[in-house]
């Protein structure tokens, strides 16, 4: 199945994946959130997330002769290629903010860059998404400055989830071999290229939040080859449990 | 033999209008610009619809709306195609949509500008219920993805406001 899949592909379920499921994630948070507001802007988001996801699996799917929903829940771990930060769990409400403001960082320069891309469609997408990136963004990063400028605890609890994820970050700003000729046709830019710009920014939130930009080794992540956290193989039983026991069940 | 049904695109726009927006059923997909084109053939109608937030829940419903609404007067088969480019923004929502929400407790939106920076300004609304401009922001994300919380100071109602987009 997978050697049927060109480059494009690849990246469109890249970041289809990353999407869904960063948005499964943050729908954990429905009914938990810390006050009712905060509940319903992690959820909001996670629609917009799922929503984003669908616009990059209807395209792979077209392409590959395969419905949205078949992509969605009936891929293995392996042939899930979503970074490793998005799969982490959500942890405490420090943890779920720190993860939402490294990747909305990346997203947003990532969708910045794609919505010039040579491919039409995929610019398209790009530039109708980066509306509500930017929305996330800026929820995740006041929400960064208030708690880690916030009480002694808030303060130390946002350093430790600044710290313990910054290692996943620069998975997200790698580029991958397989997508050379996508760069070379002007499809995709080079992300790696992104990261100078994007680091000095967080880092400057970060420096308002009073908090220290960590000083971290990369993990060898390879979300991107499908090989997975242990974490996401429980986040996907939770999400394809209908269609693997009902096959083929709608609505 | 069908009786003949009079096909035009000012008939189809008409009914369109009568599509209420599921979530704010007071202004219609007309109202909020979501129809970008009405294209009709032969045997076919087709609808060019620009959708609002990504992961709307609302969508599939007007779609199906549409369809349902137009095959019914019109006896034709009905396409709706998304269209993707350019990105629908609140700007598209019309001056009599504006009115419509605002008199139904929802603040409009205001003109979109041009970004700078990651924080955008915490916008200036008027309380869709006294007019007071004494208001203050509760939370970026309201009851669907399309609104955010406010509360006016004077009048102390919370309300939604429509955020640019």
């Amino acid at each position: 199945m997978t050697s049927t899949w060109q480059p494009l592909d690849h990246f469109l379920l890249m970041r289809g994946d990353d999407c869904l499921v960063l948005g499964h994630r943050l729908s954990e948070w429905c009914g938990h959130g810390p006050v009712l507001e905060q509940d319903m802007a992690l959820t909001n988001i996670a629609l917009d997330l799922i929503g984003q996801a669908r616009l990059y699996y209807q395209y792979a799917g077209a392409r590959l002769g395969q419905t949205e929903d078949q992509l969605a829940y009936l891929r293995t771990e392996r042939n899930y290629f979503n970074a490793w930060l998005v799969e982490q769990p959500n942890g405490d409400f420090a943890h779920t903010i720190v993860r939402q403001f490294y990747y909305d960082w990346y997203e947003n320069a990532l969708l910045e860059v794609l919505e010039g891309s040579a491919d039409e469609h995929l610019a398209a997408i790009a530039a109708k998404s980066r509306k509500e990136a930017r929305y996330h963004r800026q929820f995740s990063s006041e929400w960064v400055i208030r708690l880690g400028d916030g009480t002694e605890e808030s303060h130390q609890r946002m350093q430790v989830a600044l710290n313990r994820l910054l290692p996943y970050v620069r998975e997200l700003f790698e580029n991958q071999p397989r997508h050379q000729m996508l760069i070379a046709d002007g499809i995709l830019s080079d992300v790696n290229g992104l990261w100078e710009g994007t680091e000095k920014e967080m880092k400057a939130v970060i420096t308002e939040a009073t908090l220290s930009f960590p000083v971290a080794a990369a993990l060898p992540a390879r979300g991107r080859d499908g090989l997975h956290t242990e974490h996401l193989g429980y986040l996907l039983t939770e999400l394809q449990y209908m269609q693997r026991t009902y096959p083929g069940l709608t609505w | 033999m069908q009786p003949s049904i009079p096909t035009n695109k000012t008939a189809i726009w008409q009914e369109l209008e009568a599509i209420p927006d599921p979530e704010i059923p007071v202004v219609s997909i007309v109202d909020l610009g979501m129809i970008r084109a009405v294209e009709c053939q032969d045997q076919r109608i087709i609808i060019h619809l620009s959708p609002t937030y990504n992961g709307c829940p609302a969508l599939e419903v007007i779609q199906m709306q549409i369809r349902a609404t137009l095959e019914q007067s019109f006896h034709r088969s009905v396409e709706v195609k998304l269209a993707l480019d350019p990105p629908w923004t609140t700007d598209w929502i019309t001056p009599s949509g504006r009115e419509k929400l605002r008199n139904y407790g929802i603040a409009p939106p205001q003109p979109r500008k041009a970004p700078s920076g990651w924080r955008d300004e915490t916008a200036n609304v008027s309380c869709p219920h006294c007019g007071s401009s004494a208001t203050g922001l509760v939370s970026a994300y309201g009851s669907t993805p399309c609104k955010a919380l406010y509360r006016c100071n004077d009048c102390l109602e919370p309300f939604d406001y429509f955020k640019c987009h």
